[in-house]
């Protein structure tokens, strides 16, 4: 499996981790996996739920170091 | 040393006054060249097509002489860049010339793209163009009652949009006296009404307090005209009468053209504002990938701290700042009434109650901008 794309949205509050992973997945073919980076607690509940709603497949979800890194791969 | 600017919007404008009142020796005696590129010699104040769509302001309002904006000493071409030779240090432009560069900062800023939704552009009335705006405007005037979806894509510029045009249609329809006849029903592509939290807090309650509804996690998908309804990726439907929408956008086609970055938008160093592995290329506005507001008032405060960096080169040999990702956006909560959301990459915003100041603030910068766009404010 290729790297994952990464989508360093650490420190940003606006528009913030979701809306730039969801301006990604814009961008990334079917089948594509990106790799959002997010300082924001709220990150770990609303990027699944945003993921599982659309029907995208979450691959990780963890936490280092004030870090959440959450990985989804696009799947339509 | 030649410094090149590619792009006349409010970025690559701040930043060439900004530079021109920085070295107006060094533009004298020949030391630095400094010179603009752009793809048109007019120059629009975006944030007007907002009061355009209601009818609170007139197209002429909006547009200056782009070299009537540039200090002396700048020199200024409508001819658009088409390549980007990055290793040569030169651009190629569309009438064939060919400029070299020591210093090149890149602000083409973007563009909406109703047309990556199916059936948004033919059905969704808009206000990114002067074209959107007055036709807008005139839907608006015929509109007679029914259901208004608010409808936002990702990414957008100017994040305040949304809520500004929610509110302020609220008011537009209360002074024509059909309030009674309208539903206001707003969407947002996030898990609540804002990106920003604290705005977020202050406009779900305002929302409530007005009777306008909202639905959030809602990303859309398709836009079915004679069903008259717009379908989302998260599987809900919204049925409306009339469809404003806030359109997706994309960075400008030569940049994606050029490969230097997808969706057109380059990779920037959030600090130091140069093009990742490029020291003497920067970029700033829209064009950036840094995840920050796309408004003006980005590209306003990245030109502030450039225009500081490259004059440093110029007189020191190195940038003597970094930008900290400072922004602040108006936000109108009405015909009358408006707050801000100020923030920077380490503290958000906290908005204030709205209040009718901060409105005629607002009204004033619309004037102000001009000032602002020569450097002055």
């Amino acid at each position: 499996m290729s790297e994952p794309r990464v989508i360093d949205a650490r420190n940003t509050f606006c528009p913030g981790p979701l809306m730039e992973l969801i301006a990604g997945m814009k961008l990334a073919q079917v089948g594509d996996t990106l790799e959002l980076l997010s300082t924001d607690k709220g990150s770990a509940n609303d990027v699944p739920e945003w993921i599982h709603k659309v029907g995208h497949e979450l691959l990780g979800n963890r936490e280092e170091g004030g870090v959440w890194h959450i990985t989804v791969k696009k799947v339509k | 040393m030649k410094i090149l600017i590619v792009g006349g919007g409010m970025g690559g404008t701040i930043l060439a006054n900004n530079l021109a009142r920085r070295l107006p020796n060094e533009l004298k005696s020949g030391k630095v060249q400094l010179t603009m590129l752009s793809a048109s010699d007019k120059h629009m104040y975006q944030p007007g097509l907002l009061y355009l769509a209601l009818g609170r302001a007139t197209p002429d309002e909006l547009y200056r002489d782009q070299a009537g904006l540039l200090e002396p000493g700048i020199k200024f071409f409508v001819d658009p860049v088409e390549q980007f030779l990055l290793d040569k240090n030169q651009v190629k432009t569309k009438s064939g010339k060919v400029i070299d560069y020591d210093v090149m900062a890149i602000a083409t800023g973007s563009r909406p793209v109703p047309e990556t939704i199916p059936g948004l552009a033919e059905n969704a009335e808009m206000f990114y163009t002067e074209e959107q705006a007055i036709k807008m405007f005139r839907r608006l005037q015929s509109f007679e009652g029914g259901k208004v979806v608010i409808a936002v894509g990702v990414p957008h510029k100017c994040p305040m949009a949304p809520l500004e045009i929610a509110f302020m249609l609220y008011d537009y329809f209360k002074d024509r006296g059909i309030l009674d006849k309208v539903k206001i029903h707003y969407t947002y592509p996030i898990g609540r009404v804002h990106s920003l939290e604290n705005v977020a807090k202050w406009a779900a309650p305002e929302m409530d307090r007005l009777g306008i509804t909202y639905e959030t996690l809602f990303n859309m998908k398709e836009v079915d005209g004679k069903a008259k309804v717009v379908r989302s990726e998260e599987g809900s439907t919204a049925p409306f009468d009339l469809l404003i929408s806030i359109p997706a956008h994309r960075g400008m086609e030569v940049i994606e053209k050029n490969g230097l970055g997808q969706g057109g938008w380059i990779p920037t160093n959030r600090q130091k504002l140069n093009m990742e592995g490029r020291k003497n290329v920067f970029v700033l506005g829209d064009t950036t990938n840094i995840p920050i507001s796309k408004a003006g008032s980005t590209a306003h405060f990245e030109a502030e701290a450039l225009g500081e960096n490259i004059a440093a080169m110029v007189k020191l040999g190195a940038p003597v700042r970094d930008y900290d990702g400072k922004v602040f956006c108006f936000i109108e909560a009405g015909k009358d009434r408006a707050t801000y959301a100020m923030f920077d990459y380490l503290n958000p915003p906290d908005p204030k109650e709205p209040t009718k100041a901060v409105h005629w603030f607002k009204m004033a910068y619309n004037k102000l901008y001009w000032v602002s766009a020569r450097g002055l404010l």
